[in-house]
């Protein structure tokens, strides 16, 4: 297999290691504490798109349910023709972490905010230290 | 039989009682902290029930909602989990005594809220635990940590960048155990722990489980703060209020402690780490540069609590050591460090607590006589620090015995020998305060007017609790190895 043909064929997990890198990257080098949460999001969707494309299939795949539950004639019964629902479910639970872990990070720079009047943290840093805070 | 049942009601009974502690505080304050007291009972006695039936009758099985694994969750309570279930439960009680006047004291506004958040940390620590269920242990854990940056967040006016930090941090490290899991769903189509510790040695070759197994162990590491990733524990533990810091420096880095010995010999068979990639080998060197680093950075502290953080992240390269030697001594003293951490820990930040209230300041230079001021308190204070140092009647002695005896069982002199280093780098951390206690000097002034004046009973009586766990666990040491830690050291060693 090539290099192009690799890099095609697995361009779902490209898409996520890139944009986990971006969030990760914004998390270590951004100094405002919006930029730093909004790197965090990004990164905690990254993963999460990464589940949702491990569990899709191209070329007709269907969903899995009882044989003749609705009386259809034919069914999805190799692995190969249903589509896996686990990991979306699993990441329905994800979306609920993510959504609350940014709920408490965005109270916290409301209370950071009303403490120092700032969000850059390098000026937060330097009001801490100021010597009569 | 109401025992049956004890897996599933020590996490649900204090998940419904931290919502109703919620509701009741809007019209009565005074009630959230017995609600809260029945809740953290209810769970020591069920993680009590649970322990008595797994030695009696072995390895518990749960299934929720009666789903067959591996399609449904599973509880899964062996020697090891019913252990530090209670070790977690018991903490959380005592926690929660301790806790009344300090939280009077300290944050008197956010008294509901202290409570529905503390519940809801004791039940996602029990959760992580009891779990049998990967992707289960990620949500619990979760569920932990949020309820962590909450309380932490809670404390004097630099908690909430603490927190903040913290919040990145931790979020990164679950994120990590998260991939984990989905590249081992990847390869394996299962999420069941037992299911995976079945499926996997086949694909042990598989790079997809190799990279699995280091996001499981960098995650695991950010959350129990092992040395390079410790950057969050002394700011968050050191800003918190002071009955949060003992809660969460004396179980969560414990509980970590837990899933990392999950993960690397349940989830995965114990040659994986050993044999196949060098995990123990470099945990090894990791865990020697934490308990160095630990206790040099300690002796530099001029905030008792930050000092007491910088201990903490000495006491984890402790267990991290016991796990890497992976023997059967090195394990054994790795699980009988985490319960004995858990006490000396607990302790240490009580009476960091009481000083607080006493005194308003956490500046050792200022801790000049306080022996005469709160002698009972320096009484306990010189107790923990002994154990933690090592002393022999002490508990901390027998697990940093066992950890040397593992050290030496695997031949890793180094190992040994910085054991014993980092125990005397901490005798001169905490000789340090004693000094400056007890002693007379010209550096730093007297409390003032040192008269008699020691904290309240409700602080005391906690505080006496550990120091006599302290005691005892160090003269029952063999007794609990024989009856339980022989058989939570993992299969295979």
């Amino acid at each position: 297999m090539g290099t192009i043909e690799f890099i095609i064929g697995k361009y779902n997990y490209w898409v996520y290691i890139i944009l986990m890198m971006v969030g990760f990257y914004a998390m270590i080098a951004k100094h405002n504490l919006v930029k730093k949460l909004i790197g965090m999001n990004i990164f905690q969707w990254a993963i999460i798109l990464y589940y949702v494309s491990i569990g899709s299939k191209k070329g007709g795949a269907t969903i899995p349910i009882i044989q003749n539950g609705h009386g259809e004639v034919t069914h999805a019964i190799e692995a190969a023709q249903y589509l896996n629902p686990l990991p979306h479910v699993l990441m329905l639970t994800a979306i609920v972490v993510g959504v609350s872990t940014t709920g408490v990070a965005l109270a916290l720079i409301i209370m950071i905010y009303r403490r120092f009047h700032t969000l850059e943290e390098d000026e937060i840093i330097d009001i801490l230290r100021a010597p009569n805070k | 039989m109401i025992s049956e049942q004890f897996p599933a009601l020590i996490i649900v009974f204090p998940l419904i009682m931290a919502l109703l502690i919620n509701v009741v505080g809007w019209w009565k304050k005074g009630l959230c902290f017995y609600m809260a007291l029945l809740a953290i009972s209810a769970s020591f006695i069920s993680s009590l029930g649970i322990l008595k039936t797994v030695i009696n009758k072995g390895t518990i099985h749960y299934r929720l909602g009666n789903w067959e694994p591996p399609w449904g969750i599973e509880y899964v309570v062996d020697h090891l989990n019913a252990f530090i279930l209670v070790i977690v439960s018991f903490i959380s009680l005592v926690v929660t005594i301790y806790s009344k006047k300090s939280i009077e004291k300290e944050i008197p506004e956010k008294i509901p809220q202290f409570y529905t958040v503390f519940t809801l940390l004791m039940m996602g620590l029990l959760g992580i635990t009891i779990t049998g269920d990967a992707f289960n242990l990620y949500v619990l854990l979760e569920i932990a940590s949020l309820a962590s940056y909450g309380l932490i967040a809670m404390g004097d006016d630099k908690a909430p960048l603490a927190s903040f930090n913290y919040l990145i941090m931790g979020t990164i490290g679950a994120c990590f155990y998260l991939l984990g899991v989905g590249y081992l769903y990847i390869v394996t189509g299962s999420l069941n722990m037992a299911d995976l510790s079945q499926l996997l040695p086949e694909l042990y070759q598989s790079k997809a489980v190799i990279v699995a197994f280091a996001f499981f162990l960098v995650g695991v590491s950010i959350k129990m703060a092992l040395f390079p990733l410790h950057v969050w524990l002394p700011d968050a533990y050191t800003h918190a209020p002071s009955t949060v810091s003992a809660f969460v420096a004396s179980t969560m880095t414990k509980v970590g402690a837990y899933v990392m010995i999950r993960v690397m010999f349940t989830i995965f068979k114990p040659y994986f780490a050993i044999e196949i990639i060098p995990a123990t080998t470099i945990l090894g060197w990791v865990a020697v540069t934490a308990m160095m680093f630990g206790c040099i950075l300690a002796i530099a502290q001029t905030d008792f609590k930050r000092m007491l953080s910088y201990i903490l992240i000495a006491e984890v390269g402790y267990i991290v050591l016991g796990i890497s030697v992976a023997n059967r001594m090195g394990m054994t003293g790795a699980i009988l460090h985490i319960l004995n951490d858990a006490f000396m820990m607990a302790c240490l930040f009580f009476i960091a607590g009481a000083i607080m209230y006493k005194i308003d300041t956490g500046d050792i230079s200022q801790f000049r006589h306080l022996n005469r001021k709160m002698p009972f308190t320096m009484a306990a204070f010189t107790i923990a620090a002994l154990s933690v140092i090592g002393i022999p009647p002490t508990c901390g002695f027998f697990s940093k015995w066992y950890l040397i005896l593992g050290a030496i069982d695997a031949q890793q002199w180094v190992f040994a020998v910085a054991l014993v280093l980092s125990s005397l780098l901490s005798a001169v951390v905490f000789f340090r305060v004693i000094e400056n206690v007890y002693f007379e000097g010209s550096r730093g002034q007297g409390v003032k007017g040192s008269v008699f004046d020691e904290a309240p009973m409700s602080m005391l009586v906690p505080i006496y609790i550990m120091v006599a766990g302290i005691m005892l666990l160090g003269v029952f040491s063999g007794k609990i190895i024989s009856t339980v830690i022989q058989f939570a050291v993992p299969t295979g060693f």
